[in-house]
């Protein structure tokens, strides 16, 4: 039984974070550079490349976020150093500045003047460098309350709301009271229970600007949109599975916030939370996007319930998968860390899948690879705002 | 052996738990709001994950799950027919 005196084995950083992983990242800035920093660890063993397809001519809001999103997965406590690859020096520079704040080691290369092989040589000694120190760093018992967990589920289908997200939120709702940093979002996924949500907002300001998020998405989707969404929002995933409307896939979505936790915040993209407890993050419903915004928020490990076997990973983040259906846990059982199905039979209560989910986290913050990081799933998938300029 | 689960007495629908659920089959159904026992006899083969109408629907109803609304019936439903997109869509959007 998980309580305030709870510790898992985690990695102190320089800024006094905790991270469950000890990653050394190369990061490229732009889709250009992906083929060196694949170079280079493919050099550096132990090093993990994380290739995007962004981060050209893009301006505004769009380029904040892409900043935001490469800074804070370089920030994260996950990661112990970062070689960062940019076509040239000052967006290189600018992702460098912003990941040195934490004090972990960071250096970055522009290819422009260069040319691939000899930044790649030099990339490749700074990278084997920064490998060899972060493989003497060792693990330190670490309180529970400096755990930060989030959540998104995906190809949910009615198993998700009767089993898989109501095991995450009572995992919640015991986290909670122990100051333990959470997240979920979804905008879009929360039409139809989105006065649910807002009645559990801790004030009127939070509720405000929930619903402005809220409020703000909806418009994104009239605008644009050329039917009901039924084969996106719903998925086609989603309706194999049983689901039907949004208001039923949203209504099953925010059972993963529990019962008595309390939203104390709304974060933009891919922002840090400033204190713990539950936070709201504006964000797609796209498995990979939200996963990778929060994983640059900060996130250590993430709980992913699935009902028709999503199948998703991210490179710094670990994803727990857990599903209620039977069926996804027998045919795709290589893909799935727990399975809750004893809930739909009452071979097992809530109570009890919520233990297990947060012994598999304790389990999985120790060090045990997720399903997910063993099979190689390492999507980062940037979220955009509009088009290139 | 559950067959379905209905989330709230107030829900009209009950989600389908186990496969091969075929037409004429009797249900049983557990209403996890107050730990109760529901029956209703499949008028349809219903796919796991799926949901069956616990209550006679009319077109044009609120389909009630989780205590709340969940879209409208576009189509009458009986008692043990399949709930599914054919007879109920969203209000949103």
């Amino acid at each position: 039984m998980i309580s305030s005196k709870t510790t898992f084995r985690g990695y102190r950083r320089e800024n006094g974070r905790v991270g469950v992983r000890n990653h050394v990242i190369i990061l490229p800035v732009d889709d250009l550079s992906n083929a060196a920093c694949e170079a280079v660890a493919n050099n550096i063993k132990g090093t993990l490349a994380i290739p995007h397809p962004y981060g050209r001519l893009q301006f505004g809001a769009d380029l904040e976020l892409h900043f935001r999103t490469l800074i804070g997965a370089g920030c994260n406590p996950n990661v112990a150093a970062v070689v960062v690859i940019g076509i040239e020096d000052g967006w290189t520079q600018r992702v460098v500045e912003g990941i040195a704040k934490t004090g972990k080691p960071v250096t970055g290369f522009g290819i422009e003047l260069h040319g691939d092989h000899d930044t790649i040589y030099r990339a490749s000694k700074v990278a084997k460098q920064y490998v060899q120190w972060a493989s003497e760093l060792r693990r330190e018992d670490c309180p529970i309350s400096e755990l930060w967990v989030s959540t998104k589920c995906g190809e949910s289908d009615t198993t998700s709301g009767c089993g898989s997200n109501p095991t995450v939120g009572n995992a919640f709702d015991k986290l909670e009271p122990l100051g333990v940093t959470m997240c979920f979002g979804e905008t879009t996924e929360i039409t139809g229970g989105e006065l649910i949500v807002a009645e559990r907002c801790a004030t009127p300001q939070v509720r405000e600007r929930f619903m402005y998020m809220f409020d703000r998405y909806q418009e994104v989707v009239d605008r644009h949109k050329t039917s009901d969404l039924s084969e996106s929002q719903p998925t086609k995933g989603n309706i194999a599975g049983g689901l039907t409307t949004i208001e039923e896939k949203a209504l099953g979505n925010i059972q993963k916030i529990g019962h008595k936790c309390k939203v104390i915040g709304v974060l933009d993209k891919a922002e840090a939370p400033t204190g713990s407890g539950l936070w709201f993050m504006d964000s797609s419903s796209a498995a990979a996007e939200m996963v990778t915004l929060v994983a640059a928020a900060g996130y250590v490990v993430h709980f992913f319930p699935t009902g028709q076997g999503n199948v998703i990973g991210n490179p710094i983040l670990p994803v727990i998968k857990l599903s209620a259906n039977p069926r996804t846990c027998r045919t795709m059982s290589e893909h799935i860390d727990l399975d809750v199905s004893g809930l739909l039979q009452r071979e097992k209560n809530l109570d009890r899948c919520g233990d297990e989910l947060l012994e598999i986290m304790l389990r999985t913050c120790n060090g045990r690879l997720t399903a997910a990081e063993a099979l190689g799933h390492r999507e980062f998938v940037l979220t955009r705002l509009y088009e290139s300029a | 052996m559950i067959h379905f689960l209905v989330h709230d007495k107030k829900d009209t629908v009950g989600v389908v738990v186990v496969e091969n659920i075929k037409a004429g089959q009797d249900l049983t159904g557990w209403v996890m709001e107050g730990d109760s026992t529901v029956h209703v006899k499949a008028l349809n083969d219903i796919p796991i994950g799926h949901k069956v109408a616990t209550q006679a629907i009319k077109s044009g109803d609120t389909v009630i799950k989780y205590g709340h609304d969940i879209g409208k019936a576009v189509a009458d439903m009986k008692v043990g027919e399949h709930c599914h997109v054919h007879n109920l869509k969203t209000k949103r959007w």
